[in-house]
């Protein structure tokens, strides 16, 4: 079964090679009995994918469903047994107030779970190879064991800013984008990897997730305070035991709400702070912009006023999606083609050489990472990962968060096919950073930390300094938020 | 006229964009001999704007103004999409007020730009680049990190 679905799509990129897009009879029938596939299927991140293509969530998932829960369980109970008596005795705009900012709060929460938050496509084969190659004349031979690391300086308004390459996206980062490690993508302007919405915060999401906790934290207070003003109402009349006999949710919420309220008004607070100051939590935590790296530091991307950083962070336009989950993937659009046909194709004018140099990234890359491989890399991934690389020798665990995709046949083979990665890259000796976070989540997924792991092991790019201190500044932020 | 051996790719609006018959004609005949990428300009920070530099591969190609012009005239749309102004905050306000289901029915002004971009460039690659055996790919296809030129081997041009 594997193998013929190797065998077609590998095919198909041949014919398509020599004439791209052409319609002659031959090919006609042989295009039309192969499947579309949409592009969220072929997706090399690690996020999944619900209702083809149109939701789209990171892999762990179960926290969100405990802020669902949390959120319905606590305003259900409140409409339930709250409400009734305070509608009577203060006035029916209480439930009203409250269920419209219960819904407010769910669909922000939504539109913040569930789009993309900015993600950055990963390059083309021949992005990749063009940038490497760049990369190749800039530093001349490669000196020694280790390459210098690959960055690139900018300057913004004044500030030099360092654009640090990606080697899992293959890709110069743009300023303000960072790779998440727990979903395998670069996003843009990424602020935070969030548990509690199952998504990355970045670009695309940031007022979304700006508005679900601020209109959460409203919906807390008012919760708290009205089952409060509740409790104390009833004690009047029929004292309090009565009263805690009566209505026993109102426990439940009060102290559900207690401990929410901080944690919830504090991060709100911190992100008015991070909006009206044009930071992200990444750049806040490591002090980028602080005055006291220097003197002349200062934010090259804030306004300048305050209310123009909040108008630009809440109502500037919103950019679409980069990475067009629903259209259909095209046999011609740039796939890994094989490193023969590759050669072929571009050896008139490129020189050999550096070909020569680029192949063997695109060589190695079928047997380690399914980054680029749409549909023939991926299929033939699933046997040689499991089980003949050296690192990976035991078998993956299963995952433990609900599949509730609405195309139910290609997600388990994605699921598998990450999990043997992920798997694998734990054996291959790097360290991992264990937050908060990861821990609801069964101890044998232990997310591979570092992007560099990759194809470095093989290939001799190991570059430890600039990414892992970039990944521990980003991790270290992510513990900070849990303490908040 | 029959636009042959169209896939449809779709783009983010979900309309499918058909390639014109002659540069299918000039895909089927000639082969790529390189491709050439112009990167991200981020000096003026975050904003989708694209290096201006003429790159050397072009040089027996195509005229350098023209060039240069061809990506100021991009720049120059990414910047009307991106722009901060009373329009956009009014498009942001309604769209929260409406809870972002005023966009089931209308396109946000960013697409709307895409689209004109889309067009642009499909008008330049007609007159000016495809006679010279060249094609722009729309960035929005790379995720807007490059605009790839594809240099196509000369025998294509004795059309």
């Amino acid at each position: 079964m594997l193998h013929l679905r190797v065998a077609e799509p590998m095919r198909e990129c041949e014919y398509s090679q020599i004439s791209t897009r052409s319609s002659t009879p031959m090919e006609t029938p042989y295009k039309k009995r192969t499947p579309k596939r949409r592009k969220w299927q072929a997706f090399p991140g690690r996020n999944k994918f619900f209702c083809n293509g149109r939701i789209m969530m990171a892999r762990q998932t179960g926290v969100f469903y405990l802020t669902l829960v949390l959120i319905l369980v606590t305003s259900g109970l409140f409409f339930a047994f709250d409400c009734p008596f305070l509608s009577m005795q203060i006035t029916p705009a209480i439930p009203v107030i409250g269920g419209v900012l219960f819904v407010f709060v769910l669909g922000t929460l939504f539109r913040t779970s569930f789009s993309d938050p900015g993600v950055l496509p990963r390059a083309t084969p021949d992005e990749a190879a063009d940038l490497e190659r760049q990369i190749d004349v800039a530093n001349g031979s490669s000196s020694g064991y280790r390459p210098p690391p690959r960055t690139r300086e900018v300057v913004i308004n004044g500030q030099t800013v360092k654009l640090k390459y990606c080697f899992t996206c293959k890709i110069f980062r743009p300023p303000r984008a960072s790779h998440c490690s727990l979903c395998d993508n670069c996003v843009e302007r990424f602020d935070h990897h969030c548990p509690w919405v199952g998504n990355c915060v970045g670009k695309r999401n940031y007022r979304f997730f700006y508005m679900f906790i601020l209109s959460l934290s409203f919906l807390t207070i008012f919760i708290f305070a009205f089952v409060i003003t509740h409790v104390i109402l009833r004690s009047h009349r029929y004292g309090f035991l009565n009263t805690l006999k009566d209505s026993p949710a109102s426990v439940l919420e009060v102290v559900v709400c207690f401990f929410s309220v901080w944690s919830i008004v504090g991060l709100s607070g911190f992100h008015t702070y991070l909006i009206s100051s044009n930071q992200t939590t990444n750049e806040d935590i490591k002090g980028s912009w602080s005055s006291k790296r220097g003197k002349g530091n200062y934010n090259p991307y804030s306004h300048g006023n305050v209310f123009t950083n909040c108008c630009a962070a809440l109502c500037g336009p919103l950019p679409p999606s980069l990475i067009d989950r629903r259209g259909f993937v095209q046999s011609d659009t740039p796939q890994p083609i094989p490193p023969t046909n590759g050669i072929t194709m571009y050896g008139s004018t490129q020189s050999q050489s550096h070909m020569a140099a680029a192949t063997p990234l695109l060589q190695s890359e079928p047997v380690i990472l399914t980054d680029e491989a749409f549909l023939p890399g991926r299929t033939s991934l699933g046997g040689p990962c499991s089980g003949a690389l050296p690192l990976g020798g035991h078998p993956t665990p299963p995952t433990s968060t609900p599949n509730l995709s609405c195309d139910n046949d290609m997600l388990p083979l994605r699921n598998e096919q990450s999990d043997g990665l992920r798997h694998h890259h734990t054996d291959g000796g790097h360290h991992h950073f264990l937050t908060p976070e990861e821990a609801p989540s069964p101890p044998g997924m232990l997310p591979c930390g570092s992007p560099l792991g990759h194809s470095h092991t093989i290939q001799g790019f190991y570059n430890p300094a600039s990414q892992d201190s970039l990944h521990e500044d980003s991790v270290r932020g992510l513990v900070k938020l849990s303490s908040v | 006229m029959e636009r042959a051996g169209t896939h449809g790719e779709m783009t983010l609006t979900g309309e499918k964009r058909d390639w014109t018959h002659s540069l299918q004609d000039m895909r089927q005949q000639a082969a790529i001999a390189a491709k050439v990428f112009i990167q991200r300009d981020y000096t003026n920070g975050t904003v989708c704007q694209f290096q201006t530099k003429f790159p050397s591969e072009l040089e027996t190609r195509i005229d350098k103004q023209q060039f240069e012009e061809t990506v100021r005239t991009l720049n120059n749309l990414y910047a009307e999409a991106e722009k901060l102004g009373g329009s956009s905050y009014l498009e942001g306000c309604l769209a929260c007020l409406t809870a972002y289901t005023i966009f089931l029915c209308m396109e946000t002004h960013y697409e709307k730009v895409l689209k004109k971009i889309a067009k642009f460039i499909q008008e330049q690659n007609d007159k000016i680049y495809a006679p010279r055996g060249l094609l722009l790919t729309d960035p929005i296809e790379r995720g807007l990190r490059v605009v790839e030129v594809t240099i196509f081997e000369d025998r294509s041009l004795g059309r």
